[in-house]
C-alpha cells in the first residue's frame, strides 16, 4: 500500500498539473476582465495544444 | 492494482460510456454552435437593430414599457423584462398568454428603452439556434428530456473518473503523451483517447457537471419556491386574487433602495414561476464579475409597492447561478468560445475513439469466443 503514490505520481504528476491550470483558468475569468481572461486562455490552452499535439504528431515521427 | 479491480472499473468504464455516448454526441455537436450564439445570431441578422439616437436620450419609465410590450402582442401579459450589459439601450421582454405560462411557450423580444419600439428577435423564438438549444436542453421532450439529459451527464462523469482509475495501469509503461506511431491503428487511438482523454478531463467535468446543475433547474427552482418563496409570502395565501396592481414604473427605485450595491438583472411580473401572485419580484445582481452571477430577489407587494423582503438565497440556487457561465464558456472572450469549441472537438474525438477502441476489441473477442466453443 505504501508504495502506491510512488507508482501513481509519475503516472499522474502531469495530467494533475494540467488539471490544476484549467481550473485556474476556468476560475480566473469569472473574477474579471483583461489579464483574467487572459489566464483562462493559457489555463484552457495547455490541454488544447496538448492533445492537438498528440493528434498530429503522425507527421513527424512517421518519417 | 488486481486484475479483478481492474476488470470492475473496465467494466464501468465501458458501460457508463457507451450508454452515455450518442447523448453526449448529440450534446456536443449541438453545443458547437451555442457556443457561439451571438456571433451567429449577428451574421443571420437576428440581433435588434436599435435606432441611432444621442447617447443621452432618456428612457422611459417601466410602467410605459410595460405598455410598448402589451401593444406589441396584445393579447398577452409581460411574464418577465430583462437587462442585458451588451444592450443598454434596450429591455428584453418576455410575454406568453398567461402569467404562468410555460418558457417554451413565450414569446421573447426587445423594447428600445427610449422610443418603446418592439424589435423582433427571430432566433429567440424559432429557427436553427433554437432547434439547437431544443435539441441540448430537453430533445423536444420537457422536463423528462431534461432528467433524461442529466442522468446522462453523470453517466458521463462516471466515465471520466472510471477512465482516470484506468489511466494509470494503461500508462505505467509510457511517457506522458506517448502516441505510439508503429504498432497498430488500434494502438494509436488506445494512447489518443488515454492522452486526450486526460488532458481534458479537468475541462470536461466541469462542463459535465454544471450541464447536469443545469438539466435540473427546474427541479431546483421548484424547491426554492417552495422552500423560500412560500414561506416569504405565506401571509398572502388568502389573500383574494390579485386584481389590480400598482404600476411597475418605480420597481428599480424601490428594489434598488432594498438592495443597494446592486444592479437589476431582471424582473418577474406577479404569476409567474419566479414570483408570487402577488408580488413583483426584481432579480437583483451583485456589482462584481464574480457576484454578478448571484441573483437576490426583492419581493415587491403588487398592489402596495411595499418591499415584502429581500429574500435570502439558498444555496443551489448560487450552484445553478455559477453553473452557467461554467456552462457556456461565454465569460472569457472570444479566445475563450474558440478553445471551448475546441475542447467540445476534443470530447467528440474522445467519444468516437472510444466507441472505435470499444468495437476493435469486441470484434477481437468474439473469434476468440468462437474457438472456446469448438
Amino acid at each position: 500500500m505504501s508504495k502506491k503514490p510512488a507508482r501513481l505520481w509519475p503516472v499522474f504528476k502531469v495530467p494533475t498539473m494540467v488539471g490544476v491550470l484549467t481550473a485556474a483558468g476556468l476560475f480566473a475569468a469569472l473574477l474579471g476582465d483583461g489579464a483574467w481572461d487572459a489566464l483562462s486562455w493559457v489555463g484552457l490552452g495547455i490541454p488544447a495544444v496538448l492533445a492537438l499535439r498528440g493528434l498530429f504528431a503522425r507527421a513527424g515521427a512517421g518519417r | 492494482m488486481k486484475t479483478h479491480i481492474l476488470r470492475r472499473w473496465s467494466f464501468i468504464h465501458t458501460w457508463t460510456s457507451l450508454i452515455c455516448t450518442l447523448f453526449l454526441l448529440l450534446l456536443a455537436l449541438t453545443g458547437l454552435p451555442l457556443v457561439f450564439h451571438h456571433q451567429i445570431d449577428h451574421l443571420l441578422g437576428n440581433e435588434p437593430a436599435f435606432a441611432q439616437l444621442p447617447a443621452n436620450t432618456p428612457h422611459l419609465d417601466l410602467q410605459q414599457l410595460v405598455q410598448a410590450a402589451e401593444r406589441h402582442r396584445p393579447d398577452e401579459v409581460v411574464q418577465y423584462f430583462g437587462w442585458d450589459e451588451d444592450a443598454p439601450e434596450g429591455v428584453f421582454a418576455i410575454t406568453a398568454a398567461t402569467a404562468g405560462t410555460d418558457p417554451n411557450d413565450s414569446h421573447t423580444f426587445m423594447l428600445d428603452a427610449r422610443t418603446g419600439q418592439a424589435l423582433e428577435m427571430p432566433s429567440a423564438n424559432g429557427g436553427f439556434m433554437m432547434v439547437m438549444l431544443r435539441l441540448h436542453v430537453d430533445m423536444y421532450a420537457g422536463l423528462p428530456g431534461k432528467l433524461l439529459l442529466a442522468f446522462m451527464g453523470l453517466l458521463f462523469i462516471l466515465a471520466i473518473v472510471s477512465g482516470v482509475v484506468l489511466y494509470a495501469p494503461f500508462m505505467r509503461r509510457l511517457e506522458f503523451g506517448a502516441v505510439r506511431q508503429g504498432k497498430s491503428r488500434r494502438v494509436r487511438w488506445l494512447d489518443l483517447h488515454n492522452l486526450i482523454g486526460i488532458v481534458t478531463l479537468t475541462w470536461a467535468l466541469v462542463v459535465g457537471v454544471t450541464g447536469v446543475v443545469s438539466a435540473c433547474a427546474d427541479l431546483l427552482i421548484a424547491a426554492w419556491r417552495n422552500d423560500s418563496l412560500s414561506a416569504l409570502v405565506a401571509p398572502y395565501r388568502d389573500a383574494p386574487p390579485l386584481t389590480e396592481r400598482a404600476p411597475a414604473t418605480r420597481l428599480l427605485d424601490i428594489a434598488q433602495a432594498a438592495a443597494p450595491g446592486m444592479q437589476a438583472d431582471f424582473i418577474a411580473f406577479p404569476g409567474t414561476r419566479f414570483s408570487s401572485e402577488h408580488h413583483y419580484a426584481v432579480f437583483m445582481k451583485g456589482a462584481t464579475q464574480l457576484t454578478s452571477h448571484l441573483l437576490t430577489p426583492v419581493l415587491i407587494d403588487a398592489r402596495t409597492l411595499q418591499v415584502t423582503a429581500v429574500a435570502e438565497r439558498p444555496w443551489y440556487m448560487d450552484v445553478m447561478g455559477m453553473s452557467q457561465p461554467l456552462h457556456f464558456g461565454d465569460y472569457g472572450g472570444v479566445p475563450m468560445q474558440v478553445l471551448w469549441a475546441l475542447l467540445d472537438v476534443l470530447t467528440i474525438i474522445v467519444l468516437v475513439s472510444g466507441l472505435y477502441l470499444w468495437w476493435v476489441r469486441r470484434r477481437s473477442h468474439a473469434p476468440a469466443i468462437g474457438r472456446a466453443q469448438v
